[in-house]
């Protein structure tokens, strides 16, 4: 569709350019240092910058703290990612009628949204707590095992993904709801008519043609999980214990802010743009075409 | 090109939002800290008294976050060519700073223009730390050293005598009758790494590194997969498995046990004095006392831990003329006997300790004196005058990484230690790889 | 795929059997029940923590009902944490963040959208790269050029570096395209620049959206951590999402759970109040923006 355009000739450059400047000052130049820093050892001060080529990376992958990370991460994000989407299509299948207040109802399951991952760590580490804590404290009564998140790693991250899967529970839900909303109770009826089951007709038809929005949800909790969870490590388990939740992003900061060794965490800098562009890619690839204009 | 545009326009920015500086009347200092609380509130007393003292200076004391907050924001400011002129660093920062090539070293500073301290009068230990050549570096502020402390209500319950246990045996004996008598921690300790293995390693005059602990050039192996080492790491894993050591965690996480009665034996900073002190109020009592020792190793020193103030390079001589009477003002015997007394940070010269003493200091806080009778006591040995690492705080995190698996029971001593002993190195050849 | 989420299921059953629905209405109406008597637990039994007294904390049972000691919890976590402060430094942040970026990425879009120029490819995939390279991924570099500026802990540093938004400028040329072209032409034929169109008629149109990428971006604002984190270090600047964390008891503090919940509400309610009060858009905002 030919579209009308204005005849300008400098205005459109005047119109992208805060976009683009501080995209160049903010995005670019930080992402090609971060490259660029990746291939040298620096000094906390800047005074010493030696070039190493490959050798951060080369400590990265032969360090075994870092591949844990890795694992950590992935497994994190993993668990965050299908729990927290078997949860929702379940509870949208079991929720899907035509009920009058969905609206309401999807509003009242949203607002988590607006809490940020690291208060929602908060109220989840104190629910956790093993002193004062109210869910050791109904535990107490089931099993005499002490769930203490400060020593077992594996309570630090079923707190952390409690917490995470919490958040994005509603907005999960909500997706779920209005996709199943969405599609023609036909099918189904046809389906039901020949024979099959309620059991049989959702995962013959109803999952299949949930996919797209189960494919969408899916990146989208992986993104999230990787990237947006810093603030929930760093404000409740700071990694630990030792570094049983020591996800990938924290490593970086960690690394980076604390112990000061720049080159190090710009590598890992490096390795996280790998797996954000790789993630992004293939959303992007299944998801609708926005790249074309 | 457009990057140096809004460069320039960001400078601008900043300079007017920056505002007039140039135009008082004192000259003024900047004094980055990392205190908080009630500390923080004593580190503006100081910063006050000395203000109200003369005329030509104002120090302004700003809290900057937490210890690698504030060295970070220091380093960021140096980097913008806008250094603070005092910056607080913690003690595991002292080799970063010392190759940074950013410090102005504090004898030279106090020497220039023209302040006479006695530096000899400066307690060993504290001395020792922070030295190159036999001259002080930073600015002792406020030191500790880990002691033992001891709920002596879980003692009394136990049937043990109100005394602290100075020795391993002791410490084990007493864990083993706190817990059969029901208490939930027999034994306990914070800053693991600090207290457990850098403290135990200089109290036992034991080697922590090679080139002498980092003071003969850049250390680039651990030492602590020795006897004494592995010894001491046996003995927490087999505390661990019988139950009389409960591991609380990494940094001071475990002082929330110690706090609220849980512990009967229980290592920390004796800076802990003053929080355990509001924790224990009308709950419980306790004392100090010096650091166990094991049996049938030779006699060294505890080591230094919290913060000294560094200068760093960058402003006018004006200024470091200011910065040199307000450490002549830190070091006189009275303002440190204010210090040490309200903050329980220890006095850090000898006439300070005099004054204390002098003053009845210490009968009224008795707890005060642990450690600097500990230091007292002790030797200052080449093992035994502290650490210098650099990336120190990942040093540690490696060693404690390793304590973990090692008293969880995954790894023998020997294995941990060792692992511990590989990955550190690997950390510390890269800091000395940026200095050849 | 937006698209389909949006539309309402306006395939009504028309073979409504209506003994069956009810039976299944009911069980959806438990089911949607119990997950928002779930979901809220949480922030529930945060509140009435907040308004315990710290013995009441400690002490196990935990009572399960809101208890007397809000406003003493409130007025103390406000003042240790200088919540009033910071809660004004996550406003600037917020708002500065959500305006900037709508105007900015309005600008950007409309130029797209309503110009040719050379080297609009460029600009585009330029700002399109942007997607895949979040905070967490520049860390210590922003850091080093945020520094080089001078901004580390100002209001400048703390947002405009967030506010090229990849997500904001194809929304709106998203939404532009769909504006017909007619409107132009006439625009144009009345001798109306662009600015005056963009003025009078594009905008004006665009408030929808605008609405719906304000939500988000609030939140989003008001609830970034790392960024904050990394750029700030006194607690003048910090913003509240950090800034409570002083109040997380640790170690050897005293356990006031109490204060610490008292502020993280404290801290959730702009937010959720932004969503609640603005929820109609917030969900066309969720559905367009997609990341």
């Amino acid at each position: 569709m030919k579209r009308s355009v204005f005849p300008n000739r400098w205005l459109p450059y005047a119109l992208v350019a805060p976009q683009i400047v501080i995209t160049v000052v903010f995005f670019f130049w930080p992402a090609f240092d971060s490259l660029r820093l990746s291939l040298y050892r620096a000094s906390p001060f800047g005074d010493r910058l030696i070039y190493v080529g490959l050798t951060n990376f080369q400590r990265l992958f032969l360090d075994d703290a870092y591949r844990r990370s890795m694992v950590t991460s992935f497994v994190f994000s993993f668990v965050v990612t299908f729990t927290g989407l078997a949860l929702a299509l379940l509870l949208a299948a079991l929720a899907n009628a035509k009920i009058r207040g969905l609206a309401l109802y999807r509003s009242l399951l949203l607002w988590p949204y607006g809490i940020a991952p690291a208060i929602a760590g908060i109220i989840w580490l104190f629910v956790f707590h093993p002193s004062y804590g109210i869910l050791p404290w109904l535990l107490s009564f089931a099993t005499a095992y002490k769930f203490n998140w400060f020593l077992q790693g594996w309570v630090a991250m079923m707190l952390l993904i409690v917490a995470a899967i919490w958040k994005q529970f509603g907005y999960n839900l909500a997706f779920y709801l209005a996709g199943l909303q969405a599609i023609e109770t036909s099918v189904l009826e046809a389906a039901s008519v020949d024979g099959a089951g309620p059991i049989r007709r959702f995962f013959a038809i109803t999952f299949p043609l949930l996919s797209p929005v189960t494919f969408f949800l899916f990146t989208l909790n992986m993104t999230f999980a990787f990237f947006d969870t810093f603030g929930l490590v760093h404000a409740v388990t700071q990694g630990g214990p030792g570094d049983a939740t020591s996800i990938l992003v924290y490593r970086a900061w960690k690394d980076g802010f604390e112990g000061l060794q720049l080159g190090y965490s710009a590598a890992q800098s490096v390795v996280l743009m790998a797996l954000v562009i790789v993630l992004t890619a293939v959303q992007f690839r299944f998801a609708e075409k926005k790249v074309t204009y | 090109m457009k990057a140096l545009l809004v460069r320039t326009v960001a400078l601008a920015v900043l300079a007017i939002l920056a505002g007039p500086s140039a135009a008082v009347a004192k000259t003024e200092i900047q004094w980055w800290h990392a205190l908080t609380a009630v500390l923080g509130e004593r580190v503006n007393d100081i910063a006050a008294k000395f203000n109200a003292s003369q005329s030509d200076y104002e120090v302004k004391a700003v809290y900057k976050g937490s210890y690698p907050d504030a060295l970070n924001a220091a380093i960021a400011a140096y980097r913008a060519k806008q250094p603070p002129h005092i910056v607080q660093v913690y003690e595991v920062g002292t080799q970063t700073m010392l190759s940074s090539g950013a410090v102005y070293p504090v004898y030279q500073l106090v020497k220039d223009h023209g302040v006479t301290i006695d530096w000899n009068d400066v307690i060993g230990p504290v001395k020792s730390y922070y030295s190159q050549g036999g001259n002080l570096y930073s600015m002792a502020f406020n030191s500790s050293t880990p002691v033992l402390f001891y709920n002596k209500d879980l003692f009394k319950k136990a049937g043990l005598a109100d005394k602290p246990p100075a020795t391993w045996d002791e410490v084990e004996a007493a864990a083993k009758k706190l817990v059969a008598s029901g208490a939930k921690c027999g034994f306990s300790a914070a800053w693991p790494s600090w207290t457990l293995v850098e403290n135990m390693h200089a109290l036992h005059d034991q080697p922590f590194a090679d080139h002498a602990n980092g003071f003969d050039g850049l250390a680039t192996t651990l030492k602590i997969n020795g006897a004494f080492g592995v010894k001491m790491m046996e003995l927490l894993q087999r505390g661990a498995k019988e139950g009389w050591f409960t591991y609380n965690g990494r940094l001071n996480k475990a002082e929330a046990n110690m706090g609220n009665g849980e512990c009967g034996v229980f290592l920390s900073s004796s800076a802990y004095i003053g929080n355990l002190t509001k924790a224990s109020e009308g709950k419980f009592a306790w004392a100090t006392g010096p650091l166990p020792r094991l049996a049938g190793f030779a006699q060294g020193n505890s080591i230094i831990g919290g913060a000294t103030l560094w200068v760093l390079k960058g402003a006018k001589t004006e200024e470091y003329k200011g910065v040199a009477q307000f450490f002549k003002y830190l070091a006189s015997t009275e303002n440190q006997a204010w210090w040490a007394g309200v903050t329980g940070y220890l006095p850090i010269s000898n006439s300070a300790v005099k004054a204390m003493e002098a003053s009845g200091h210490f009968s009224k806080h008795p707890q005060q004196l642990t450690a600097i009778k500990q230091m007292q006591a002790g030797k200052t040995t080449p093992n035994s005058q502290g650490i210098r690492l650099g990336n120190f705080p990942s040093v540690r995190d490696a060693i404690e990484e390793q304590m973990e698996n090692i008293v969880s029971g995954k790894k023998t001593a020997k294995q941990g230690l060792d692992d511990a002993v590989a990955k550190s190195s690997d950390i510390l050849k890269e800091f000395a790889a940026l200095y050849k | 795929m937006a698209r389909t989420l949006a539309q309402p299921a306006t395939l009504a059953a028309a073979h409504a059997r209506p003994r069956k629905t009810d039976w299944h209405a009911l069980t959806a109406h438990a089911i949607l029940i119990a997950s928002v008597a779930l979901l809220a637990f949480p922030l529930y039994y945060a509140f009435v923590i907040s308004t315990q007294t710290l013995s009441e904390v400690t002490t196990m049972p935990p009572k399960p009902w809101p208890s007397t000691a809000i406003i003493a919890n409130y007025a103390e976590a406000w003042q240790r944490a200088q919540m009033g402060r910071m809660l004004v430094n996550s406003a600037i942040v917020a708002l500065g963040v959500a305006i900037g970026k709508i105007a900015i990425s309005l600008l950007s879009a409309f130029a797209i959208v309503y110009f040719d120029f050379r080297g609009k490819h460029v600009v585009f995939w330029m700002i399109f790269v942007t997607l895949m390279l979040p905070v967490p991924v520049r860390i210590v570099s922003t850091y080093q050029v945020v520094s080089v500026l001078g901004w580390v802990n100002t209001y400048w540093g703390l947002t405009v570096p967030l506010m090229a938004s990849a997500t904001g400028t194809f929304l709106f040329r998203q939404f532009f395209r769909t504006v017909p072209d007619s409107l132009a032409e006439a625009a144009q034929l009345d001798g109306a620049g662009p600015m005056r169109f963009l003025w009078t008629i594009l905008l004006p149109l665009s408030k929808a959206n605008m609405a719906a990428l304000f939500v988000i971006l609030f939140v989003y604002g008001w609830n970034d951590y790392l960024w904050p984190l990394m750029i700030t270090n006194t607690p003048e600047m910090r913003t509240a999402v950090i800034g409570i964390e002083t109040l997380v008891p640790r170690t050897s503090q005293l356990p006031e759970w109490n204060l610490a919940m008292a502020a993280a509400m404290m801290v959730l309610l702009p937010p959720v109040a932004v969503i609640v009060a603005m929820q109609r858009w917030f969900v066309k905002g969720l559905i367009e923006t997609e990341k």
